[in-house]
């Protein structure tokens, strides 16, 4: 009997391992810096090349940082939800343009909407690394004392929005 | 025709995972040739971190547009004058373990590192335990008498003669 239990036994617990391996998505790192203070950078502003934005400024209030770059594939098929999403007023959302032309993202943002209050021009990408980013689209939920909350890697679905992005937002707002 | 369509469809599928590498403008700085050392120092390092874009590569492999831009951040940083270990811990802050290409040894990574020694040790268990097992057998096997040899070799050697 043992004969045949054995094996079997080790081929179900192999079949299990690989079974919750396949499922995993190894795309989704998840980031050190969720609930640690958001990096600092002081960046210009995407329209306006004099003014600068910076993260301590936005201390106080919920906000989402969206990565995001007009040669981005995925960006562009994520960008009609963010303008809904900015329609309902939910929550602020600010942009970092990730290793664009400033011409280039201008034009998208001419184009197809603008969802940001602010978008921060990151030409060489230096504050993408200091924020960990590795793919945008990204999307940071920054809270009031200036932690990050939560980090979507790639791009939002309306479901993500529905069922994770407004009750966070909502459940950090409250608090 | 039809196969060299298929063949670009699979082709373009498989670079899916580093579309988001490759799309972007190269703006790879010139490498500082001047400074082979300080180039050694940062290929050597770099050799030790993972591309998050293509995860099986390090960012010294890669070409990915995040492996430049992590090496360009590697070779400032020492340029800066900060340590080899200075340089991880930034890397890991932002990054997580995850861009240790060598997983830290600690609790959670322990199976990982002495899995296969514990494989070994298994199998060198399970080999010593069914030689002794056989040697056992070996001790307990009937005893033959004189006459029971020469039939043994009769019957070996093919002629059984004597009892046919």
């Amino acid at each position: 009997m043992n004969r045949f239990l054995i094996p079997l036994g080790i081929f179900i617990v192999l079949v299990v391992f690989l079974w919750i391996g396949l499922s995993l998505n190894p795309r989704e790192i998840p980031s050190p810096l969720i609930n640690k203070t958001a990096p600092a950078f002081e960046l210009p502003q995407l329209h306006e090349p004099n003014k600068t934005i910076r993260p301590e400024d936005l201390h106080g209030k919920v906000w989402l940082l969206n990565i995001w770059a007009s040669w981005c594939v995925t960006c562009r098929e994520e960008h009609p939800l963010l303008v809904e999403l900015a329609k309902k007023n939910i929550v602020p959302i600010y942009g970092l343009n990730y290793k664009d032309q400033r011409e280039e993202g201008l034009a998208l943002l001419r184009e197809s909407g603008d969802p940001y209050i602010l978008s921060a021009y990151d030409h060489d990408g230096k504050v993408g690394i200091d924020w960990g980013v590795y793919g945008v689209p990204e999307t940071f939920v920054i809270d009031k004392s200036g932690l990050i909350r939560h980090k979507f890697i790639g791009a939002l679905t309306p479901e993500l929005i529905q069922n994770k992005l407004i009750p966070l937002v909502k459940e950090l707002n409250g608090a | 025709m039809v196969h060299r369509k298929l063949i670009f469809a699979l082709f373009l599928f498989l670079s899916v995972p580093c579309a988001l590498a490759d799309t972007v403008e190269t703006t790879q700085k010139a490498v500082t040739q001047n400074n082979p050392e300080l180039e050694k120092r940062v290929m050597d390092l770099s050799s030790h971190l993972r591309c998050l874009v293509c995860q099986n590569q390090t960012i010294a492999d890669s070409n990915a547009e995040l492996a430049i831009d992590l090496r360009n951040q590697v070779r400032e940083k020492m340029q800066q004058g900060q340590s080899d270990q200075e340089i991880l811990d930034y890397m890991v802050k932002r990054y997580g373990e995850f861009v240790l290409f060598n997983p830290l040894v600690k609790s959670t990574t322990w199976l990982l590192w002495f899995g296969p020694l514990l494989l070994l040790i298994l199998g060198l268990g399970i080999l010593i335990f069914n030689l002794r097992k056989r040697r056992k057998l070996m001790q307990h096997a009937p005893v033959l008498s004189a006459e029971e040899h020469t039939r043994a070799a009769s019957l070996l050697s093919g002629n059984d003669e004597a009892h046919s």
